[in-house]
């Protein structure tokens, strides 16, 4: 029975380890902020509506959600509503899709829930993942999400990078570059014996360090993970509270069933 | 008080119903950990009868609408992410609780005379269960609730003659469309909860006439204590088993809370990630993975080759897959009923069973190309996805479980079983 047990255990075990195994040469850059900074998503929701709520609507948000964040709901009227004057407005963008279509080749995607769609680390390695790139038509291209029709809109802050691609002729050599290269690096297999590995290197410098351009998209992360589910903080707090109500009720669930079988031989 | 009482009993059989089913119903006193998964699969349907009921407030069943309405819930009803989340776990928690439960049937020999009904009913709680689930997941209209839906409704579509006409006539549109998402609901909602619960009402019914199995396999009816008329080995349900349940469901309730507070999407298995994108009919995901308590039998699906130009073999091996269950109790020819006593043949071949089971299950959920392709030096196999045709092999496994049951079951060398119940 026991060893049944340890079987089915082991299986499992197994199981979750292959699917955490799973690999696609990709390696993002981990996002450096956390969910209870809340200085770090006070300024994630001014880069968000100043740099993002042009195209990109977030139309499951409500301004007057953002108080979450510390933010009175007289600021939010001053600094962060542009579109509307009523508070609790979701944040909805003027562009319409057909001309959204027409002039970008796809329409920009509602950035409510994205996070919950692509991890925050994927969003923070696609904002710093952009490249000059002349072959495609907006001029610009991205390491995690290649062809993207979105432009670099954020160029004037971050500069200008370029792709440099080094070539590798066994896989093992490919990989051991891919960690070296400590931040966003994508490995990609020629054939059996090449393989080339694309990383990013800078240009023309922006207006901001390359350090403050990566603290700017790493607090704008932070925000469409916050966006993404708003309660998480609250679910996490009272999640920590039932379960030491239910850790308390399973003594007594348990000393109760103890009594009650004391009899029972 | 007891006047009361006097005076309903007069009308209805309130005390007598008590008795017979709760205070009265003697279960063996023998009953380990996995007998808590039947009491726990009443808590859990109970729980999303509930939930559900509060979120049919807030939901609304209408293709331009229903995405945003749920993302209305997690955001501007009150409780309603805990609402949402408790729902959603509950149907994962619901299949897991469930498996365990039939994983003890095959255990103990709970299926075996007189449980033929008994089981065969609580097959068809298993399919009721699955519709449910199905019907369920559309409803949230994300991409992995509209692509799951199409490639599940084209399954009927695959029927010789009549299978275009049959998908039609299931999605009421020729693709899934907002005439789909509200006949799903209605489903969802009403339909199959009505036929769930009364299914559950005759297992319970089934069960407290023949009386519950136990981990020997030992019926505790055949040594009556002469002076009470009751089995010696039994106590009454209540309130022995009600207050070991209890214990139960806490533990239950503990890990339930984890998921639903701290990782209510189980990294894309309870809520997969695509599933935040709203539902696109004209965008084709590129991977399409049903949710994790059907990926056994979708891995069958894809396993089965296309034969005479028809890929209705695999949607039959599927549906095969699940009707094997029905005939258990008569495939099953051994003399004993519980592991304790089987002999190594039976076993080894459950153990076969539940490992094709778990791996069928792993390569659901992955890409066929999850392993790479043999080398085209392998004879008959070159080039063919590996995955595919493990899938293959522990496909034709878990059907020889069945097949070969009487065989296997009839030959075991098993043990001598107690008159008793063991300690």
């Amino acid at each position: 029975m026991n060893r049944i047990a340890a079987l089915l255990g082991s299986i499992v075990l197994l199981a979750t380890l292959t699917v955490s195994a799973e690999e696609s040469g990709m390696r993002l850059a981990p996002a450096p902020a956390h969910r209870l900074d809340m200085e770090s998503l006070q300024r994630g929701a001014r880069n968000f509506v100043n740099y993002c709520l042009t195209c990109h609507s977030a139309q499951h948000m409500r301004y007057n959600r953002l108080t979450d964040l510390g933010i009175g709901e007289l600021e939010i009227r001053d600094n962060l509503m542009f579109a509307t004057d009523k508070i609790g407005a979701t944040m909805t963008v003027a562009m319409p899709k057909p001309d959204a279509v027409a002039w970008l080749g796809s329409a920009p995607p509602d950035l409510s829930v994205e996070a919950r769609v692509r991890g925050r680390d994927w969003l923070y390695s696609y904002l710093i993942g952009f490249y000059r790139d002349d072959k495609t038509v907006t001029g610009w291209n991205n390491l995690v999400f290649h062809n993207v029709s979105m432009p670099h809109v954020l160029w004037e802050l971050s500069g200008i990078q370029r792709l440099v691609e080094t070539e590798y002729e066994d896989e093992e050599k490919a990989e051991a570059a891919v960690i070296a290269a400590k931040g966003l690096a994508l490995a990609e297999r020629i054939n059996d014996h090449k393989f080339v590995v694309k990383t990013l290197a800078q240009d023309t410098p922006g207006t901001m360090p390359p350090v403050e351009y990566k603290a700017f998209v790493a607090d704008l992360t932070n925000f469409l993970d916050y966006m993404a589910e708003p309660v998480r903080n609250e679910r996490i707090n009272i999640g920590i509270g039932v379960l030491i109500y239910l850790g308390l009720l399973f003594i007594f669930a348990y000393a109760l069933k103890q009594a009650y079988w004391k009899d029972v031989h | 008080m007891q006047k009361l009482l006097n005076w309903i009993d007069d009308r209805f059989p309130l005390t007598a119903l008590w008795k017979s089913q709760v205070s009265e119903y003697y279960a063996p006193k023998n009953f380990n950990f996995w007998y808590f998964f039947g009491s726990l699969a009443l808590v859990v349907l109970v729980m999303q009868i509930l939930t559900g009921i509060f979120l049919t407030m807030s939901y609304k069943p209408d293709a331009s609408k229903a995405f945003e309405s749920v993302e209305y819930i997690m955001r501007d009803v009150a409780g309603g992410w805990f609402i949402r989340y408790a729902h959603s776990t509950g149907a994962s928690a619901f299949f897991i609780v469930v498996y365990l439960h039939m994983f003890r049937a095959l255990l103990y020999g709970s299926y075996r005379r007189p449980r033929e009904l008994l089981w065969i009913v609580g097959c068809f709680i298993y399919l009721a269960l699955m519709a449910e689930a199905f019907f369920g997941y559309l409803l949230p209209w994300g991409q992995m609730s509209y692509w799951g839906a199409q490639v599940i409704v084209n399954l009927f579509s695959t029927v010789p003659i009549i299978g275009d006409d049959l998908g039609i006539w299931i999605r009421g549109d020729y693709t899934i469309s907002d005439v789909t998402l509200n006949r799903f609901f209605a489903f969802h909602v009403i339909a199959v909860p009505l036929v769930l619960l009364i299914l559950v009402v005759v297992h319970l019914m089934a069960l407290h006439e023949v009386g519950s199995n136990n981990p020997d396999g030992v019926e505790i009816k055949d040594t009556m204590n002469p002076v009470t008329g009751h089995p010696v080995d039994g106590i009454p349900f209540h309130p022995y088993y009600t207050v070991k349940d209890l214990v139960g469901v806490v533990v239950f309730l503990i890990f339930f809370s984890i998921v639903v507070f701290f990782w209510p999407d189980v990294g894309g298995y309870f809520l997969e990630y695509n599933n935040f994108i709203p539902a696109n009919p004209l965008q084709t995901p590129e991977h399409i993975a049903p949710v994790w308590y059907f990926t056994p039998y979708y891995a069958m699906l894809r396993a089965v080759p296309s034969f005479l130009n028809s890929q209705f073999w695999g949607v039959l091996v599927m549906g095969a897959a699940v009707v094997m269950l029905f005939f258990l109790p008569w495939l099953d020819r051994s003399k004993v009923r519980s592991i304790r006593y089987r002999g190594s043949l039976y076993k080894g071949w459950l153990a076969a069973f539940v490992i094709s089971f778990l791996i069928l299950g792993y390569l659901g959920v992955v890409p066929v190309t999850v392993w790479g392709q043999f080398s085209e030096k392998v004879p008959v196999l070159g080039t063919a996805d590996r995955a595919t045709v493990v899938a293959r092999v522990l496909t034709v496994v878990y059907f020889l479980f069945f097949i070969l049951m009487p065989w296997y079951t009839a030959r075991d060398r098993t043990k001598p079983v107690p008159a008793r119940i063991t300690a």
